[in-house]
């Protein structure tokens, strides 16, 4: 049975449900039994599991990350929470150095199951540190897997598999997914890592898109057939490992892409894509092109984040050009504010 | 300062720690003289000078208690039983070494042992060592691990997040410091303010914390008991600082006292509180072990390392096809 849930409360139900299964599974995170629960992700959970399993942790993100990995090595299966993944950053020392290695270092002796779990920010003036989309850093390094869930489905399907993987996953959410709704099936399910998802079928050109890009380039496929253009959106959903043969089959019959990342362009995910369709020799009918994010860190000012960040409208645009269609000049001083993923969200986080 | 039981004196107890604390030194000194080979190609930290630390805390430790360390881990490894081929083989890059030539000498693992790893990184595996003892109370077994680091790492920010987190839970944790002035080349007093000393920095977080003297034995060994006995009556984590000496260069088999950071005469006197020499002598004394013991001792121990080297030369290296093998759990 499906119901709908909002991005969010799938994020609950699948950690309940992960630990309901396992007892070895436990979620550890400033915050994580506050009032607030980590926006709802966490809320519940240590009424029902217990403060050695659902834990507060002190303000030491590179020390408690240290802690979760021993954790792993004493049998558990960690998840680890950050606010935001700008915080994560603290914890590079043990998570490249350390965790991505740990089975590879010791020839295979011990195993490193563990989870982290960390947001990306945007709008109502997140600004340079509380908005920084760095999936490409983590995706570098071989030993960790990165995925970055768009669809409530995905998000619990992929926290399931994320959680039974023995390998340190790290778990990228977008804040601005968090209050959409969609199906998601009740019970156990897992969405393999690794697996790209074609969300829309088109013969005209390829969307690759990560994270909240994927919504981005459907509204920008919906308004591109209203004019004739048929946009095939794939949603990348996993960067490491990530889903090449799915990417480019697609690029292959539509023989145009445009590959939109919530980071940044430069030495980006977006440029390993590109760089795997040239390398497999696949033919386009126009030079390939990106739309993720300008090379300046991320303004707060809602006047200059509105120029920051690409929206279906960009899409929209280049996508016009790459396929010979004449739209229409839009605007981009619009009616709502670009700042909020919708109008129901009134700040601050 | 604790109240520990009376200087131990049972004779077995001794000829225990007597003959852990040579081998450690023999392996280093056998290490040290075969380095100059090169076929040994990977860093290599000696624990020589630093030895009493290893066996006086490891001999208090059962076999499912768990040791963590770091770049100088040689002594501890050793010292809580892991496999002294398996560990030359490592250094030889063999395919029979501890991690099948994975990691080296920096990256020793004996999980049969209790030695769940070391790694380089100064202080990171502190905080994995407070994590393994809570995921361990967690699963409802009893160990005590202990986590063993210069005093260098009580200057990375992971230490004293691991510290407040150990205390916090009071979790059966000892934290050992062998603090040994330097950190490669760099000493104490250019680090840290002179004014303090380290166990008075961890005593700061909470945890009791006891500094004492690195070179003896016996000493370390009762320390280390109470610590264990602490940690087993769930009474929470220890700090111990002891005071030490590293005789050779940071890495490396030979002596370095010539390229200016320190002096001979500071060498020399650390040269006369020798860990070993001391040990013996306070042992010929007490008629414990006598001289001839002592040859039978280190001779059992040469036939060991004489057969752990021969073995790690002729084992083979790994095959090419395993060079990304264990990137990724299966």
């Amino acid at each position: 049975m499906s119901r709908d849930l909002k991005y969010f409360q799938a994020i609950n139900e699948g950690t309940d449900l992960a630990m309901a299964a396992d007892p070895r599974v436990q979620i550890m995170g400033l915050g994580v039994p506050d009032p607030k629960g980590i926006f709802g992700t966490t809320a519940g959970l240590q009424e029902k599991y217990g403060s050695e399993r659902v834990s507060d942790l002190p303000t030491s993100e590179n020390g408690m990350t240290g802690v979760a990995i021993g954790c792993a090595l004493a049998g558990m299966r960690p998840i680890m929470t950050h606010h935001r993944l700008d915080f994560a950053l603290l914890t590079m020392e043990q998570l490249v150095n350390q965790a991505a290695k740990w089975h590879y270092m010791f020839g295979g002796k011990m195993r490193m199951p563990l989870v982290i779990r960390m947001l990306v920010g945007r709008g109502w003036g997140q600004g340079p540190q509380h908005s920084q989309s760095l999936q490409s850093w983590f995706a570098h390094v071989p030993g960790l897997k990165v995925v970055m869930p768009t669809t409530p489905h995905d998000v619990k399907g992929m926290l399931i598999a994320s959680i039974e993987d023995d390998n340190p996953v790290i778990f990228i959410e977008h804040r601005w997914l968090y209050n959409l709704s969609g199906p998601v099936p009740e019970g156990h399910y897992s969405v393999p890592l690794g697996s790209a998802r074609i969300m829309r079928s088109g013969s005209d050109l390829t969307i690759v898109a990560t994270s909240y890009m994927a919504v981005e380039a459907l509204r920008a496929a919906e308004h591109l057939a209203t004019h004739g253009v048929q946009a095939e959106v794939v949603d990348v959903r996993s960067l490491r490992p990530w889903d090449e043969a799915t990417v480019l089959a697609s690029v292959a019959r539509t023989g145009r892409v445009i590959v939109t990342d919530t980071g940044w362009a430069a030495v980006g995910f977006s440029a390993e894509v590109v760089a795997r369709i040239a390398e497999a020799g696949i033919p386009l009918k126009t030079p390939p092109r990106r739309v993720c994010l300008p090379d300046s860190p991320t303004p707060t000012t809602p006047a200059l984040a509105a120029v920051y960040y690409p929206r279906a409208v960009d899409l929209e645009k280049v996508a016009a050009v790459m396929c010979g269609l004449d739209l229409p000049p839009q605007d981009r001083a619009v009616t709502i504010p670009l700042d909020v993923p919708d109008m129901t969200f009134t700040g601050p986080f | 300062m604790p109240t520990i039981a009376p200087r131990t004196t049972d004779p077995a107890t001794l000829r225990r720690l007597y003959r852990d604390l040579v081998r450690v030194r023999m392996v280093d000194e056998r290490i040290a003289e075969l380095y100059p080979e090169q076929q040994m190609r990977c860093p290599v930290h000696l624990s020589i000078g630093q030895e009493a630390v290893s066996a006086g805390v490891c001999a208090r430790l059962e076999r499912q208690d768990w040791v963590m360390s770091g770049h100088r881990s040689h002594g501890h490894f050793l010292a809580k039983g892991g496999s002294l081929p398996s560990m030359l083989a490592e250094m030889y890059g063999r395919a029979t070494g501890c991690t099948g030539g994975k990691g080296g000498s920096m990256h020793l693992i004996d999980l049969e042992a209790g030695f769940l790893g070391a790694v380089p990184i100064v202080g990171s595996t502190i905080p994995m060592a407070v994590g393994a003892a809570w995921g361990a109370r967690s699963r409802g077994e009893s160990r005590v691990v202990v986590s063993f680091f210069g005093e260098a790492a009580t200057e990375e920010g992971v230490f004293h997040e691991a510290v407040n987190f150990a205390c916090l839970k009071k979790l059966p944790v000892i934290f050992v410091c062998e603090n040994n002035l330097f950190s490669v080349y760099t000493p104490l007093d250019v680090r840290q303010p002179g004014n303090r000393e380290v166990a008075d920095v961890a005593r700061g977080h909470g945890i009791e914390s006891v500094q004492a003297d690195g070179n003896d034995t016996v000493g370390v060994y009762d320390l280390a008991g109470w610590a264990v006995d602490r940690a087993r009556a769930g009474q929470g984590p220890t700090f111990l600082e002891f005071k030490t000496y590293r005789w050779r260069e940071h890495c490396g088999p030979y002596y370095d006292n010539d390229i200016g950071y320190r002096t001979e005469a500071e060498y020399l006197a650390w040269r006369e509180k020798c860990p070993v020499e001391r040990f013996e002598r306070d042992l010929l004394a007490s008629g414990v072990v006598d001289a001839q013991g002592m040859t039978e001792i280190r001779a059992a121990i040469t036939r060991e390392l004489d057969e752990a080297v021969a073995f790690a030369k002729a084992s083979p290296f790994p095959p090419d096809h395993e060079m990304a093998t264990f990137t990724y759990a299966e």
